[in-house]
């Protein structure tokens, strides 16, 4: 998709509203093909939010992504990232970083909804990307089945097929995917952030992640049927139980068994 | 001392003098002279309920109420199976169901054996008693008798001097298991060469790369940077072996920057425009192999962590693979699609006897 923006002209107020309703009606209209229900997916940023943005930017985020969001040594451009990709990373707490290290961890969010909202403004105002998505796509009430065949196949080698997580190369680990807002999942899976790979409209379509998140929806809401979880690691964390409390309950009959009663 | 210890009555107590060496039992073979004395039993010990009538009483009670708590496990099974249906649907009525009951027989079950094994140790007779061990050889009559019984047998039946009776008998058993052999070689690839199939998959020159697991055809623009496709041949769905041909044909297909794409001379034009495709199937044991780093262009198996650098061709860069995995060569058609030019040049996954490339 043509989703290039010029830079040239960034600094000009006027050029910033145009590639705004540009991408906007680009965005809008990729969704107004895949779904009837979807709109206009942001309400429009106004001026004054892009400005604010701007300032908190500067304050915050520009040490490492550069003023011009182009990118430094220590962080990479932000330019065509989108409001979807600033939003999930400040959203979530992972951005500002608190250190360098091999990913960046979930924490406690740094700012509040509205600042996050200006920061994802001011970044969307510069060059085109991912809008946040609309909320139709996140009520979790697609088709589940389907979601879990996606997941099974695109997502689950990473993050565990009950979305638990799981560990990467060199520290690195996909993160467990219940309590994650739908936002978030739905944001994550456009923008691929860190190490996750990109899944594009064209690769998993706005409804079908509609049923990813309904899958992860369901999997939080109906309790596991075989009993206890573990933390649905597997056979590690299962078979530690069975070493520790099942040979334990073992042992412990046996010496039962042999002692003398006194 | 008799040594039958199958009638019962010869399990005597017996006072540590009479275990001495001296009379050690036939067929515990040769007694070193150096051996340090048998020390016998230690002294006898009575429990508390031989001795307190009061405890005895406690203890009898104590095993009455296991085997009433067994009773009630039994019947609270009974009951929660009509209690706790699992109901369409609905797992959580299924996990209480499944607890319910296993609480139920977990309780009849243990409550019979801690009733049983507290009865055996705390009221049970209180004495040690020896059963001495049979000799392993027979005696020379039982050994002469069993000789002879074979050789009667050999008149009787005729075994030895009706050959053709003999012999036929040991064909028929030999041709018996046979057809095991057939049914089993039945399991395999008929008509086909194993080695054949094994070496090539579903790709071939032209045939699309489609999603899995829509079908749908991909095109090289849909391919975005930093993204990764899950791939299946065109056609896959429809075929008649379906998941025989995606365990082999399963591709992974990712964008990185052309730059980044460190290519051999003769593998240039593999690729298209920074996208490549690799085969899923691990070198080392044949996992699918799709945990995709896009920052770091790492892939990991998750089996047993080997990990293959998508930048260098896929190399092993760690763990216990040995190949890199197999490259698909890529390139667009006239209607921009992404299409396979060839086959894997070599065979897809862990080795194997036959496997030509080493």
């Amino acid at each position: 998709m043509a989703r290039k923006g010029s830079t040239a002209n960034r600094r000009h107020p006027m050029a910033t509203v145009a590639l705004i309703a540009i991408g906007l009606l680009f965005t809008g209209g990729g969704y107004a093909l895949f779904s009837s229900t979807a709109t206009a997916e942001t309400s429009t940023a106004s001026q004054t939010t892009i400005d604010e943005g701007k300032k908190l930017f500067a304050a915050n985020c520009a040490s490492c992504h550069g003023l011009d969001l182009q990118g430094t040594g220590e962080g990479p451009s932000l330019l065509g990232v989108g409001a979807a990709s600033v939003d999930f990373q400040v959203g979530t707490g992972r951005m500002p970083m608190a250190m360098q290290g091999p990913q960046a961890m979930e924490k406690a969010p740094q700012f509040t909804a509205e600042d996050t909202e200006a920061l994802a403004a001011y970044v969307a105002s510069l060059s085109p990307g991912p809008a946040v998505p609309d909320d139709s796509l996140l009520d979790a009430e697609g088709d589940a089945t389907n979601g879990a065949e996606l997941f099974r196949i695109n997502c689950a080698m990473c993050h565990n097929v009950a979305g638990a997580g799981g560990a990467l190369t060199e520290g690195k680990f996909a993160p467990a995917l219940t309590g994650v807002a739908a936002v978030h999942i739905y944001e994550a899976m456009v923008t691929g952030p860190q190490n996750m790979p990109v899944f594009n409209d064209k690769n998993l379509s706005p409804e079908d992640k509609r049923d990813v998140i309904t899958y992860l929806k369901y999997l939080e809401k109906n309790p596991s049927p075989g009993g206890y979880e573990l933390g649905s690691l597997g056979p590690v964390a299962e078979g530690l139980f069975v070493w520790i409390f099942g040979l334990g309950a073992i042992v412990a009959l046996t010496v039962w068994l042999t002692a003398k009663s006194n | 001392m008799a040594h039958d210890d199958l009638s019962g009555k010869d399990i005597t107590a017996v006072s540590s003098a009479d275990v001495s060496h001296e009379t050690a039992a036939p067929g515990t073979a040769v007694v070193p002279s150096e051996t340090f004395e048998n020390p016998g039993f230690p002294a006898h010990r009575p429990r508390v309920t031989d001795t307190d009538p009061k405890a005895e009483k406690k203890a009898e009670r104590q095993v009455y109420t296991f085997f009433y708590l067994s009773i009630v496990g039994s019947i609270f099974a009974i009951a929660s199976y009509m209690a706790f249906p699992i109901e369409d649907g609905d797992t959580g009525a299924l996990r209480l169901h499944t607890m319910m009951l296993g609480i139920g027989i977990v309780l009849a079950l243990f409550g019979l054996g801690l009733g049983a094994v507290h009865w055996s140790k705390s009221l049970m007779a209180n004495h040690e008693g020896i059963d001495q061990r049979h000799a392993v050889r027979g005696s020379e009559e039982t050994r002469a008798r069993a000789v002879e019984i074979f050789k009667e047998a050999n008149e009787e039946s005729g075994f030895g001097r009706r050959t053709l009776v003999r012999n036929t008998l040991l064909g028929a058993l030999v041709a018996f298991p046979l057809p095991a052999v057939v049914l089993f070689r039945g399991w395999g690839p008929q008509d086909e060469n194993p080695v054949e199939l094994l070496e090539h998959t579903m790709w071939e020159k032209g045939a699309r790369l489609t999603l899995d697991p829509s079908g749908l055809p991909i095109k090289a623009s849909d391919v975005t940077l930093g993204s990764a496709f899950h791939v299946i041949p065109e056609g896959l769905n429809e075929s008649e072996h379906r998941l025989e041909e995606k365990a082999k044909a399963s591709v992974l297909l990712m964008r990185l920057d052309p730059a980044k794409l460190k290519e051999s001379p003769e593998r240039a034009g593999w690729s298209y425009d920074g996208i490549v495709a690799y085969s899923k199937i691990c070198t080392h044991v044949g996992c699918p192999v799709a945990l995709y780093e896009q920052q770091t262009h790492h892939l990991l198996c998750p089996c047993h962590q080997s990990t293959f650098d998508v930048t260098e061709e896929c190399k092993v860069i760690f763990g216990p693979a040995k190949r890199a995995l197999p490259q698909l060569p890529i390139a667009v058609d006239g209607e921009g699609y992404l299409i396979a030019q060839s086959d894997f040049h070599e065979p897809v996954g862990p080795s194997f006897w036959e496997r030509s490339s080493s």
